[in-house]
């Protein structure tokens, strides 16, 4: 995914969620079924998962720019601090 | 003793390098690009598949028990009308124990109509009949005789034929002659929240002046 993409996902997931809610309480309030508000909900939950959890195409229309292997090379990864270590081990 | 604690010297840093490039939510280091154009200089992280799941699976149980919370306040907004009547066929026997105390044996006839009680938030609805009378001793005692489990608004208007399930037995020998009432409890039980309970008393029974 990208930045837009996550922020679409979660704004989708949370209007999908509270719509699905909102239907599922109307249609059970109005046939007087509980279980029927309860299964609405459940189908309504399973579709969200399957729409914002899983890493679709359309999550990720801006892509990040990775930066060349070239220029990495130009940039090491920050080294650990050794000290801080050595006294932790020490005092056990 | 100095080169084993080099070991788990090197053991120790190469376990805790591997601990933070498996666990932690990847961050961008090489996007120098993305670091040097946020105003706020906040690092932002990019959500994994697990922490997705987690949100979703967080905020779909929230709302959940909002409804249930909504669905047992819409309960109050019905407004029930039951009725009933009891009827004491005969008094079988009225005996009094060995031990001192009294006890009768009725046979009733209970009618109720309680259709209006139901709402689509509630499981069964549960109610019992007892006798309600008062002596020197205790200013109120209430014995149970019969109850039901109604699971469903079908059966909740009927008329039933029966002997007191349960033993009419007194603490002591003061039921000769005894005025006393008999309430219909009902106890609402809901699919999710809050329970109901109400009653209707029906008074003006009085059981016989001898033992039979």
């Amino acid at each position: 995914m990208d930045w837009q993409g996550q922020k679409l996902a979660e704004h989708l997931m949370q209007i999908l969620l509270l719509a699905f809610a909102v239907v599922a309480f109307a249609t059970g309030y109005i046939m007087g079924s509980f279980q029927m508000m309860i299964l609405i909900y459940a189908g309504g939950v399973v579709l969200t998962t399957l729409v914002t959890v899983p890493n679709w195409p359309f999550f990720n229309r801006h892509p990040l720019k990775w930066l060349d292997p070239s220029e990495a090379e130009k940039h090491p990864k920050p080294q650990l601090a050794v000290n801080s270590k050595k006294k932790s081990v020490k005092k056990n | 003793m100095a080169r084993d604690s080099g070991i788990w010297q090197n053991s120790f840093i190469f376990i805790s390098v591997d601990f933070n490039f498996s666990l932690r939510p990847k961050i961008k280091r090489q996007q120098l690009q993305q670091r040097q154009g946020t105003k706020t200089g906040k690092k932002k992280k990019m959500h994994s598949f697990g922490y997705r799941a987690n949100a979703l699976l967080t905020f779909a149980v929230t709302i959940l028990a909002l409804m249930c919370a909504i669905a047992s306040l819409s309960d109050n907004l019905n407004t029930p009308s039951p009725s009933a009547q009891i009827e004491i066929l005969n008094i079988n026997w009225f005996q009094k124990q060995p031990h001192g105390n009294d006890e009768v044996s009725l046979t009733l006839n209970i009618t109720a109509d309680l259709q209006s009680l139901f709402t689509w938030n509630t499981k069964q609805l549960f109610i019992f009949v007892a006798a309600e009378y008062e002596t020197p001793k205790n200013a109120l005692n209430q014995v149970s005789l019969w109850d039901a489990i109604i699971p469903a608004k079908e059966f909740a208007k009927f008329s039933i034929h029966t002997s007191n399930k349960y033993r009419f037995i007194d603490q002591g020998h003061n039921l000769r002659s005894k005025e006393f009432n008999l309430t219909l409890h009902w106890h609402v039980m809901p699919k999710t929240g809050k329970m109901f309970a109400n009653k209707i008393v029906m008074s003006g029974y009085r059981l016989p002046e001898d033992y039979r």
